[in-house]
């Protein structure tokens, strides 16, 4: 046994992601529970007072969303977590949180929908929602874990993101990843890194919070309380954060919303490969059924198919030219998911009829399994 | 042990089932090795009946879901009608004979202890009875090791039940030597 072995736990997907956001620096988190996302609220509610945190139960998932756009605003990392029929309420004032450049994690862990749907199977149903439920053009950061681990690792870098680039960022997981246990290796402080955002200069005069200072075009962000005055509002704005109609002003504040999170692309968007090399099918996946993919990958491989994998770690911006690098090479790409082809339209589009494109899409609340990955790799092969 | 395992627990709500399958995962990592839990909420886990799913090995593991178990143990005649079939050839299936009466297996070797009768006469109470299986469990399979499964117990429990938890694992390890000896 090694010393890394010593430390792992055993924790659940949604305790992994509420540990996460702790070591990221939480100190902020409403919510308005509901299952499959019940256990992060549970543990949150828990450990924030034990780290000097606010935990808010609040009336509604509307006044959650609020509450954590608020309090990002006086410089608190903050978070919340709901499922469907919560990520719907949310959409607005995520929507005014990407506008109003405040930085804040929303967890949805995805049950089967739409509308109560059917509590609480599984579904992967939320991918579209999550790219366009908010109105308006707006760019979206989402990431998808498919482990508990992952779970943890990827909570640091959705506070990480937000922090950076000043925006909201979701988590996508879904009831099989937050409910199931397994294996954690909990870093010590340190280990990850952490990311704060940047202020203001010490001494900056005339201060303006929606005025890019460098080529990344994310501006500054004072806190409330910091002494410095600004406005804050869901309008189009100019750099002083007043609401504008001038056509000119109000484009460029959304290019550069865009723009700020296509620069940091390399930063976000993070895939997985596994034997793509020499593949003649390729798996695209994400979330639990990247699992049965991975499983599946295995045992093709073993009767000699020559099957890779392609996992979307980042969902949102969506990894158009890794996928594209593998429809190059391989004759068809496979993408299983939750939901009637959310991802397999975007990988579609993005791969302009250089692979084949198929997809699995489960409805039902059950699991895309192994075999059914394996059909479809005989019947495509 | 060098296989990996597929572990499905099935009984009735309140039996300790999903903490069973936590204790036995938790276990599992205290040896070293690779485990994970997973538990159905899908319309399959309603009308009562409970069922926890674990998976042990020294490797990764992919897919989470169990298919056909490498180890079943059944607490309830639904749990066993259920997923007897659903066991490979050489699987070995528990089944508890306070509530599974006339169990015929159309595959696997089974063992039968009186699992629930044990605990509520022997250990004290039937609320342990998911202990006593564990160690009914370790017993056959040393899928994980017995002072791992200790520790794993020791630290689910509520403060103050100790003494009553230790004797459960007693029992249950008592009741399947006996089982083990006499075939």
């Amino acid at each position: 046994m090694t010393v890394t072995d010593i430390k792992a736990k055993l924790m659940q997907g949604n305790q992994a992601c509420a540990e996460g956001a702790i070591y990221a620096g939480i100190n902020f988190y409403a919510g308005y529970p509901i299952t499959p996302s019940t256990e992060i609220a549970e543990v949150l509610a828990e450990r924030m007072p034990e780290e000097g945190g606010k935990f808010i139960q609040m009336e509604d998932e509307i006044a959650s969303m609020a509450a954590i756009v608020g309090a990002s605003l006086t410089g608190a990392k903050t978070m919340t977590a709901t499922s469907g029929p919560g990520f719907s309420l949310k959409q607005e004032n995520f929507g005014y949180g990407i506008v109003a450049e405040t930085p804040c994690v929303v967890v949805n862990v995805q049950r089967l929908g739409p509308s109560t749907g059917g509590p609480t199977a599984p579904a992967q149903g939320d991918m579209m929602q999550a790219r366009w439920g908010t109105h308006g053009d707006h760019p979206v950061i989402a990431l998808c874990p498919s482990t508990v681990q992952e779970c943890f690792d990827l909570t640091v870098k959705a506070f990480n993101l937000a922090e950076e680039f000043r925006t909201p960022v979701l988590l996508l997981l879904d009831e099989v990843i937050g409910h199931m246990r397994e294996r954690v290796f909990v870093p010590q402080p340190g280990e990850l890194e952490v990311v704060d955002r940047i202020k203001p200069e010490a001494g900056t005069q005339n201060y303006l919070a929606y005025q890019p200072v460098d080529s990344t075009l994310v501006p500054p962000m004072a806190s409330f309380g910091d002494g410095y005055r600004f406005h804050v509002t869901g309008l189009l704005h100019d750099e002083t954060g007043f609401p504008t109609n001038n056509s000119e002003v109000m484009g460029s504040l959304i290019e550069r919303l865009h723009q700020k999170i296509e620069r940091g692309r390399e930063k976000i968007v993070i895939v997985e490969e596994i034997d793509i090399d020499d593949a003649d099918v390729v798996i695209i996946a994400y979330g639990c059924v990247a699992r049965s993919a991975q499983k599946a990958q295995k045992m093709a491989r073993k009767k000699g198919q020559k099957v890779g994998i392609l996992r979307l770690i980042t969902v949102w911006p969506f990894p158009e030219e890794e996928v594209l690098r593998v429809a190059e090479k391989a004759k068809a790409l496979i993408v299983p998911e939750m939901n009637r082809g959310q991802i397999k339209d975007v990988v579609q589009s993005a791969v302009v009829g250089k692979a084949e494109v198929y997809g699995i899409g489960n409805v039902d609340g059950e699991m895309v399994s192994p075999c059914q990955i394996l059909a479809k790799i005989e019947e495509v092969l | 042990m060098d296989k990996e395992w597929e572990i499905r627990l099935g009984g009735t709500g309140g039996q300790g089932l999903i903490t069973g399958g936590i204790i036995l995962a938790e276990a599992a990592i205290l040896d070293g090795k690779v485990a994970v839990q997973s538990q159905s909420y899908g319309p399959e886990s309603r009308g009562g009946s409970s069922k926890a799913e674990v998976i042990i090995s020294n490797d990764e593991i992919d897919y989470m879901k169990v298919k056909d178990a490498d180890l079943l143990l059944v607490m309830s005649p639904e749990a066993a009608k259920k997923y007897k079939d659903e066991v490979k050839e050489d699987a070995i299936i528990i089944v508890d004979t306070t509530y599974v009466k006339d169990f015929e297996a159309t595959k696997g070797k089974v063992y039968e202890v009186k699992i629930s009768h044990l605990a509520r006469h022997e250990a004290g109470r039937e609320l342990v009875a998911n202990i006593v299986a564990l160690a009914v469990i370790v017993g056959v399979t040393n899928v994980v090791s017995r002072s791992a499964l200790e520790q794993a117990v020791l630290s689910r429990i509520p403060k103050g039940t100790e003494e009553l938890n230790k004797k459960a694992m007693a029992v249950g390890f008592k009741a399947i030597e006996e089982v083990l000896n006499a075939a």
